[in-house]
């Protein structure tokens, strides 16, 4: 396969994207970022969380976007802007062809972010794990609670500050 | 008020699918039980475990507990530079370690824009399917064990023997391989690799067929798997279904069609959904039926590729890897079909650190096994055993 092939269809992605935020932003002027076109993922900032859960009722539902598909949905760090975030990967499957990331943000401490997993049933144990992770709540969450660490384990493993826990129940943790 | 012990209770439930599937109780005292499944459950294909809480014989709500087998992947990939974790990604789903490198390279390597020589990608691509195949007689071969069939569980084995020999001789090892390398992979095909794989894939062509009849054309199997776990498309989508999983509900979507990564557009293979007259759309068997399928067009798949790999004397399969590998700043979500569905990965690199900055594995079988409760509703404890086998679980992917 050349090289040229791939941009193309790489560019087509971005597109596609750059359409489908159009289409958002016309709906949510205020609480939608401008489309950041980062070839590999074309993604928007949401920058009033607590809207999220209504851009994301619209980004399933309109007839011109249909995302039904959410890929994946992973919480980050970031630390310098004392935030946590959550990034989707959302896609339109048998509908269009197009797919797009979203970022939603809230504070480091006590964050709060509504909650899609009763839009799309699958964030229902992708939001647990990023609340395992880095603690921050999703708001109206069906069943929020740890999925992969013990129920309880204190502080959460994937943020950069953490502290390993010297022992488990009397039992000493590895470093 | 009723003397204890002698309750009037006559309870008729009908399970949602099916005409043999009436379950008259009569007489019987009524009260939830929890039951627990697991941890340490043969058919739990592994550490997870089920708290069920049924009704006799039905099972009102099935919740899986996970993390049994949490290895911290995520938190591991942040302390390692980018080719350290391709070990890791490895144990992640263990039955398809070529497939999980296969995705995490695909990932890094956006984020590094680099040139992969053609050969490689056609080496990738062989390996990960003769990794599937593996995969899938080994899901085949457990679910029939679920099921009380013995037998094909030994055949599945057998066959599958022979393809672990062939990517030990490639990569020497059995079954985490560490082969495919950011940029390339370790070693160059040995001397006759496409003779003797050509020899198997003639070998095996009749065994699969031996053992579609010996199984998905198996009455008791039939009975036992048809119609039960019903996941209706639509429903299947929003749970982020993948895969065999969600090809089983008459979805066609393949990331091999969709995404078209590697050399797959130029190969010429069907996306295989079943057709509804073996089985109904969205059952277990239709799972079953589908990851069978699979196995033929991987066959088809690796001799297309043994037919068009460009041949090269003293050929270098690690001259593309980058001798410093630091990504640019930037964030990629790459990914790749699965046995199991799609197997994702979400890089964050800084563009300083030749580790990345965050590393999240988006697992298929995490996502298929989140439907679980749902597809529990009302069935009975055997059938349970029955859906969980055609999900296919690796817990080592699930708990990562």
């Amino acid at each position: 396969m050349g090289e040229s092939q791939e941009s193309v269809s790489r560019s087509q992605e971005v597109e596609a994207a750059l359409a489908l935020w159009e289409i958002v932003h016309a709906a949510f002027p205020d609480a939608v970022s401008a489309l950041d076109e980062n070839p590999f993922m074309p993604f928007f900032e949401v920058q009033q969380t607590e809207r999220w859960r209504e851009i994301a009722l619209f980004l399933r539902d309109d007839p011109k976007l249909r995302c039904n598909y959410m890929a994946c949905l992973s919480g980050v760090d970031y630390p310098e802007e004392g935030k946590l975030g959550i990034v989707c990967n959302l896609e339109s499957v048998g509908v269009h062809a197009h797919k797009i990331a979203v970022k939603v943000y809230c504070d480091r401490e006590d964050g709060v972010i509504p909650s899609v997993a009763r839009v799309w049933k699958t964030a229902d144990w992708h939001e647990r794990e990023a609340f395992d992770m880095y603690g921050m709540t999703f708001s109206g969450h069906p069943d929020l609670r740890r999925i992969l660490c013990p129920e309880d384990w204190t502080g959460y493993p994937l943020r950069k500050d953490y502290v390993v826990q010297e022992s488990y129940h009397g039992i000493k943790v590895p470093n | 008020m009723q003397e204890l012990g002698k309750a009037e209770h006559t309870s008729i439930r009908v399970t949602p699918q099916g005409e043999n599937r009436v379950i008259v109780e009569k007489d019987l005292s009524s009260e939830e039980m929890i039951l627990n499944m697991g941890p340490q459950h043969p058919s739990t294909h592994g550490v997870l475990r089920l708290e069920c809480k049924t009704d006799g014989e039905v099972v009102i709500e099935a919740e899986p507990y996970l993390g049994y087998l949490h290895r911290c992947f995520e938190k591991h990939a942040e302390m390692v530079d980018y080719p350290g974790i391709v070990p890791f990604v490895d144990r992640m789903d263990y039955l398809a370690s070529m497939n999980n490198d296969f995705a995490y390279c695909i990932a890094v390597e956006k984020l590094l824009d680099i040139e992969i020589p053609r050969r490689v990608e056609f080496m990738r691509v062989i390996v990960s399917e003769i990794n599937r195949i593996a995969s899938h007689l080994v899901a085949i071969g457990t679910y029939a064990i679920d099921l009380g069939a013995f037998t094909p569980f030994l055949f599945c084995f057998r066959d599958r023997e022979h393809m672990l020999n062939l990517l030990e001789w490639t990569s020497g090892a059995r079954m985490l391989y560490n082969y495919i390398l950011i940029g390339g992979v370790a070693y160059d095909f040995p001397k006759d690799f496409a003779r003797r794989t050509l020899e198997f894939v003639k070998y095996f062509r009749p065994k699969a067929l031996e053992l579609q009849k010996l199984l998905t054309e198996n009455e008791i199997f039939v009975k036992r798997t048809k119609g039960v776990g019903m996941m209706p498309a639509d429903v299947a989508i929003n749970y982020g279904w993948s895969g065999p999983m969600l090809r089983g509900s008459g979805v066609e979507w393949d990331l091999r069609r969709v995404d078209g990564y590697s050399v797959y557009p130029e190969l010429d293979f069907k996306v295989c959904v079943p057709d509804g007259k073996f089985s109904d759309i969205g059952d277990s068997l239709s799972r079953h039926v589908v990851r069978a399928l699979e196995i033929e067009e991987s066959l088809n798949i690796i001799e297309q590729c043994l037919d068009k790999m460009p041949e090269e004397e003293g050929f270098d399969p690690r001259s593309a890897i980058p001798k410093r590998i630091r990504p640019k700043a930037g964030e990629v979500y790459g990914r790749a079909e699965n046995p199991r569905g799609e197997l994702g990965f979400y890089i964050i690199s800084d563009g300083k650190s030749t580790k990345p900055l965050r590393c999240k594995a988006r697992s298929s079988c995490f996502v298929n096994l989140s439907a679980m409760k749902e597809l529990s509703l009302g069935q009975l404890i055997p059938d349970l055993v029955a859906i969980i086998g055609s999900i296919d679980i690796v817990l080592g992917e699930v708990d990562r």
